[in-house]
């Protein structure tokens, strides 16, 4: 069951940055990256829950601001020697609007 | 459907199994796990730096409960197992859970063993096991005076010596006339024991307990002889008992420990166990590394593959006493037949024993230096005949090559099996593998990769020098380059050079023009290479915000709950009614949780909301605070002292000059953090000597220091220079400022970076040419028009707007 929700238009989120999404239970991390991508994860590092939305995104990876665990946006799993996953949901980008999809 | 799999004991050898285990098979089974303690599973060797205050228990948690929780294993914590049913194939709890299981493992561990002696059982008399333990003795710290630690042996050391630190008086009573002496023989003991001594530890050697003195609570302890000494806490390390209490009950065989076969297995094959409880070929263990070799054995045969067997262990022991070198391993006391071979500088504190047999290591001690140890562990578990360099093998593992270049050789010269990391059985070759082929440089990668010195820790020396060793080999096939990460084969000094000559003046140029490997770089270089056009730019190149590290791009330092804090700038440190009386109406409106007076001198408010930052701003802006970039690669604060003004000794204005300076100085990016200081006389009440750049007022003028840092490794100025005036330290300030910004390397502090090009290289630009110091000099002025814009202000007035601000959806 999709349930698409208008978060923001697509320049309201810098390239290769990021935004937070507030919901009533949790923060889901919205990021674009240079070729306008756009990808949305739980916004919770598998690490120590560390903010992702505040990494720095690199191709289709973020990386996590307290200890630089590497995150892939697409799967939302940890990248490298580290282990673990943080819970990704679908985007959709129409006439210039992103939808998300929880 | 899955089988059900029940670990009882919440501990380190438990919980390492079902790590194995599910590194062989994730999904094979349905796990519960029960604990006693109310923790999940923590480092129980890191106890005793918790308890000297070097660590904290959130630093020595091993799997948190998320780990449990997202590898699907449900944990019942502060929950002991009363009794197993193993008819039914049940355990009951104390809170009266029951659960089924398929196959059970057992790790209770072992019990702190306590003299029964008369008054045992009095209010202050405890063992040292668990965090309950550590926060007694914490607590009973600060309440009381005494300590007294019957047992001189390894956990009864460490003991004392947490306790000393917490500021007791500790007495060490022991049985024997040395110290730990199942490791140690006397002459290394009395070299310990020295060295305690020094440090404040007493010691009542030869000293049996006879009765724990006190009404309710502990007063004192006395001895056979009759003597008596007074003690407010007695802990109690005189050696431990596995705990198989709850196995005998269930009809499991036991002797001193559970007794297992080579599989793990108890006399019921659904029922296995590893730890301290249990009892292998006669043997039972109280370290590490023996049980984390169960573990693995234990995973083996749980994931059915059932090639794995224990065969027993030899084991070696370091004391973790920071400052204290130790190691010992085997039999080190001769029997008849036996060979000695003795070390002894008792001036330098070194003492070195290997007890032979037919020119084979039976035993080895070491007090003082201990870095061969490895080495001669090796040789023991090899059976190694040592013939060949008996006569130097005293001197050390470097001294068979062609010597003397300290740990570095004598590291380079271990052979690829020699054991590094005791506690996990890592070997140098895996160490060398990972590094090379994974390419790390840090030792964090290493602890990641191979779990190297990730449990005691006393092997991270070693697993360092290994880590310069091996990068240092790949270093010398491409002569001095290294690569600045994984996108680019070219050094930080080939880009600096690169970006300056081609006048290469955005990222996408530098990364074409060097053809980087990933069109977006990396969270290491994109930092890098945008503050590199910054500093070779000014006013030109656009400060590029997704490639500044969160802290410099929110203005303020992430903390580990997400939240940000905010330190005004305090020019020189100095203040006035109005300054604190506006910090305070601040921190109020919005409820900052803590404030701290910073050792930059100037004040700390932590706990803000992201969101929250650009109105606290406009407040602080609004009472003439500019932003003290306490978060950024950037210049830092100017610290002062009371200097002239005030201070009787004072020879000059050293606040006014320490204001001057940062005026001039603040909003400056740089390589890394840049930190300044002005004394008013040699007494330095600023610290000036270990700051970036540091001033030494006298009367005669001011001396100028370069190249100081306080961090991680302390490293004192050079002194550079003698000026007369102030005029003169502000432009010899601002030009060595601008050599380092134009040719160090990002994240590269002066102490470094003075090191690496040479004092004197700084000093003759700086001091001896003069037409490059006033070059170096303007061009530092020219850039700090750019750079003096409070970043706070502007975002309080609405710059970057997004960063701060949340899209807030309801789920409905
Ligand atoms: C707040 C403060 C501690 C305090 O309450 O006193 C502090 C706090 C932090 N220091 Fe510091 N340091 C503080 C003075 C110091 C000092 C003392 C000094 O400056 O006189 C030193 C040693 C002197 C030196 O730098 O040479 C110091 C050496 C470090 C280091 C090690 C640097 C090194 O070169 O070895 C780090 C780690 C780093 O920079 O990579 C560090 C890193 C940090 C960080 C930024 C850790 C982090 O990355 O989150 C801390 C941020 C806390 C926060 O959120 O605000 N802090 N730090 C001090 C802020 C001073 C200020 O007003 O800006
Ligand atoms: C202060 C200190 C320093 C040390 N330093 C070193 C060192 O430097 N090097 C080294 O190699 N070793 C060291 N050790 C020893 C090392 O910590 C132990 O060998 C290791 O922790 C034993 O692991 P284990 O899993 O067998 O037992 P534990 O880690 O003790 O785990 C057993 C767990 O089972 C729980 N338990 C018991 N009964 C039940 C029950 N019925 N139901 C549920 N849970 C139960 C216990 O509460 C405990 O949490 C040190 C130990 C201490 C205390
Ligand atoms: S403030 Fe500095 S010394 Fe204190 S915990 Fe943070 S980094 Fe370490
Ligand atoms: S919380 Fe993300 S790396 Fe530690």
């Amino acid at each position: 069951m999709s349930n698409w929700i208008e978060i923001a238009a697509l320049e309201d989120i810098p390239k290769l940055g990021s935004r937070v999404v507030r919901t009533d239970t949790m923060n889901v991390a919205v990021f674009r990256t240079r070729d306008d991508q756009v990808f949305a994860i739980k916004d919770a590092c598998p690490h120590k829950q560390g903010p992702l939305s505040q990494g720095i995104v690199s191709g289709t990876t973020v990386t996590c601001p307290l200890h630089n665990w590497k995150i892939d946006l697409a799967s939302g799993e940890a990248l490298g020697p580290d282990e673990g996953c943080t819970n990704t949901f679908s985007t959709r980008i129409e006439d210039g609007k992103i939808f998300l999809s929880l | 459907m899955k089988q059900k799999l029940i670990l009882i004991g919440n501990g380190m050898a438990g919980v390492r199994t079902l790590e194995e285990l599910l590194k062989l098979t994730p999904d094979a089974y349905e796990i519960t796990v029960f604990g006693a303690e109310p923790h999940p599973n923590y480092n129980r060797m890191m106890l005793s730096p918790v308890l000297a205050g070097e660590k904290t228990v959130d630093d020595i948690i091993l799997n948190s409960r998320e780990w449990y929780a997202e590898h699907g294993i449900t944990l019942h914590t502060g929950d002991p197992v009363v009794s197993i049913d193993r008819a039914a194939r049940k355990v009951v709890t104390q809170t009266g859970l029951e659960l089924d299981y398929d196959r059970l493992l057992l790790a209770t561990g072992s019990n702190p063993f306590i003299i029964p002696v008369p008054g045992h059982d009095k209010n202050g008399v405890l063992g040292f096991r668990d965090i309950a333990d550590v926060d007694t003795m914490l607590a009973a710290s600060k309440d009381y005076k005494k300590a007294v630690v019957i047992g001189g042996g390894l956990l009864g050391l460490e003991a004392a010596n947490g306790l000393m630190k917490n500021g007791m008086d500790v007495t060490v009573v022991h049985l024997m006339d040395i110290l730990m002496e199942r490791q140690l023989d006397a002459p290394a003991a009395n070299l310990l024991k020295a060295s305690l001594e020094e440090r404040g530890m007493k010691f009542l050697m030869e000293a049996q307990t006879a009765e724990i003195l006190g009404d309710g609570r502990v007063q004192g302890v006395k001895f056979a002889d009759g003597s008596s000494v007074g003690a407010d806490l007695v802990v109690m390390a005189v050696g431990i008992r596995p705990s198989i209490e709850l196995a005998q009950q269930a009809g499991i065989h036991c002797e001193r420990g559970i007794v297992v076969n080579d599989t793990m297995q108890t006399y019921d094959p659904r029922v296995y166990a590893v730890g301290e409880c249990v009892q292998h070929r006669g043997s039972c263990y109280g370290l590490v590394a023996p049980l984390f070799e169960q573990a693995k054995v234990a995973a083996n045969h749980l994931a059915q593959l059932g090639i794995a067997r224990y065969e027993g262990s030899v084991t070696s022991t370091k004391l973790k006493v920071t400052g204290i070198d130790l190691f010992s391993a085997g039999e080190f006391n001769q029997e008849d037949g036996d060979e000695v071979l003795v070390l002894q500088d008792p001036g330098a504190g070194v003492y070195k024993k290997l007890v032979l047999r037919d020119n084979v290591i039976k035993g080895a001690v070491m007090y003082g230096d201990t870095l061969d140890g490895t080495w001669y562990f090796q040789l023991l578990r090899d059976g190694t005949d040592i013939s060949g360099f008996r006569g130097s093998i005293l001197f050390g593992q470097h001294d068979l090559g062609d010597a003397g270049h300290g740990d570095a050789t004598r590291i380079a010269a271990l052979g690829d099996d020699a054991e590094i990391c005791g506690c996990n059985g890592v070997c140098k070759g895996e160490i060398v593998d990972a590094i090379v082929k994974k390419g790390l440089f840090t030792l964090e990668d290493v602890r990641s990769h191979t779990k190297a010195s990730s449990s005691c820790g006393s092997c991270t020396g070693l697993v360092e020098s290994i880590l310069a060793s091996t990068v240092g080999e790949g270093y010398d096939a491409t002569p001095n380059k290294k690569p600045m990460c994984g996108c680019t084969e070219h050094s930080h000094d080939e880009v600096i050079r690169g970006i300056r000559e081609n006048e290469l003046k955005d990222m996408d140029a530098v990364r074409n023009f060097f053809e980087w490997k990933n069109a977006d770089g990396c969270a290491s270089c994109r930092p890098a290479l945008n503050y590199y056009l910054l500093a070779q730019w000014p006013g030109e190149y656009l400060d590029d915000a997704q490639s500044r590290f969160i802290n410099e791009r929110a203005h303020g330092n992430i903390q580990k709950d997400g939240t940000y804090s905010v330190v005004p700038r305090m020019f020189g440190g100095l203040c006035t009614p109005h300054d604190l009386r506006a910090i305070a109406d601040v921190a109020e409106k919005f409820d900052v949780p803590e404030m701290k007076v910073t050792g930059g001198q100037r004040i700390d408010l932590f706990g803000i909301k992201k969101e929250d930052l650009p109105a606290m701003w406009a407040d602080l802006s609004e009472a003439g605070f500019v932003s003290g970039h306490a978060y950024g690669k950037a210049m830092r604060t100017v610290k002062t002292c009371a200097g002239k003004t005030w201070c009787r000794f004072g020879t000059q204005n050293s606040t006014g000059l320490g204001v001057k300076l940062e005026e001039l100085t603040w909003g400056s990016w740089m390589p890394h953090k840049f930190k300044l200081a002005v004394s008013g006389c040699p007494r330095n009440c600023a610290e000036a000597t270990i700051k970036d750049f540091g001033v030494v007022c006298v009367d005669s003028g001011y001396e100028l220091h370069i190249g100081g840092n306080g961090g991680i490794k302390v490293r004192v100025t050079d002194l550079m220079c003698k000026v007369a005036s102030e005029e003169e330290v502000l432009e010899y300030c601002g030009a060595f400022i601008q050599k380092y910004r134009e040719e160090a390397h990002y994240l590269e502090r002066t102490a470094p970076w003075v090191e690496r090009v040479g004092f004197d290289y700084v000093k003759q630009a700086i001091v001896d040419d003069e037409s490059q110091r006033k070059a170096l000099y303007d061009r530092f002025k020219f850039g700090q028009q750019f750079a003096q814009i409070d970043p706070w202000k502007a975002r309080a007035e609405g710059e970057a707007a997004h960063e701060f601000r949340n899209i807030e959806i309801s789920a409905a």
